[in-house]
């Protein structure tokens, strides 16, 4: 009965609570037009016929964010020195290729945004055939040491979240 | 007198600390359009305004209202998510024509490598 009408608990919280945000309100006007819409518009994600993933280590999810959050910061700083010509090194951009062992396709897409959100990286080719990411990087000193980054800290916890 | 007149001394300074160096990171980004050379290179310097920079605006927003309203003022993390969530978007799809420009032999910009796999594919 539950699952026929909530499909997608997570994404019925997560669009109740956008529907409350939004307003600024409990008032139970409010919510209770968000519980409506929510189960409507989570009910519409069955159409869509989204891969299933289950979001299995909150703690490790909760710890991606945060390193992703530092590197987010540390990377703007790194571009914003690049672009204004502060530290004299010649940058060199390029691209790259990385062999990935996740093959699921929710966490593949959570890598796609933090690659390409971060300045610097970008995500530009998967090759799923090989499961081979090619990515375009503004400061490439050393391919290993982007490799190492990719792999050892963000991979490793998206298989722990996603697989 | 502006409503802002309220909001005390320490609030202001870093509100509009953050407020400057959110725009700082913005002008930055648009600087980097014009200096960097190559279309894969532009393409990461916007995100500099959609990452930190939004984020530092947002947090300046967020602060500012929250002490003027005397409530939490929150619903500018959906602006952050939202924002977050399509960039990425945007720009793999840029990159992405470009990348299809560039291997079908039109393209402008330098070539990435060839890769044996996708070329039988093709």
């Amino acid at each position: 009965m539950i699952q026929r009408w909530l499909p997608f608990p997570r994404m019925f919280a997560c669009m109740l609570a956008m529907w409350l945000l939004l307003n600024q309100s409990l008032a139970p006007a409010h919510v209770l037009f968000g519980l409506l819409l929510a189960v409507y518009g989570s009910r519409l994600l069955v159409r869509l016929d989204m891969p299933n993933g289950a979001v299995r280590r909150p703690w490790a999810a909760l710890r991606l964010s945060m390193l992703v959050l530092i590197d987010i910061i540390r990377s703007n700083i790194a571009v914003a020195r690049i672009i204004l010509r502060i530290g004299g090194r010649h940058k060199t951009a390029g691209f790259l290729e990385i062999p990935l062992t996740m093959r699921n396709p929710n966490g593949l897409a959570t890598l796609a945004c933090i690659i390409t959100a971060t300045p610097g990286t970008l995500w530009v080719d998967y090759d799923s055939s090989r499961g081979v990411l090619l990515m375009h990087v503004l400061d490439l000193i050393d391919e290993e040491q982007w490799i190492r980054i990719i792999k050892g800290r963000y991979e490793r916890l998206l298989l722990e979240i996603f697989e | 007198m502006t409503p802002l007149a309220d909001l005390p001394l320490w609030a202001a300074l870093v509100v509009a600390a953050l407020v400057l160096l959110g725009a700082g990171l913005c002008l930055i980004g648009s600087v980097g359009l014009i200096r960097l050379t190559t279309f894969y290179q532009r393409v990461h310097a916007p995100t500099l305004g959609t990452t930190l920079g939004a984020g530092s605006i947002l947090l300046a927003s967020m602060l500012c209202f929250s002490l003027l309203e005397s409530r939490p003022v929150l619903h500018e993390i959906l602006i952050a998510a939202f924002v977050t969530v399509t960039t990425p978007v945007t720009l793999m799809l840029l990159v992405r024509a470009a990348l299809y420009r560039d291997r079908i032999g039109e393209g402008s910009g330098e070539a990435p490598p060839p890769r044996s796999s996708s070329e039988r594919k093709r």
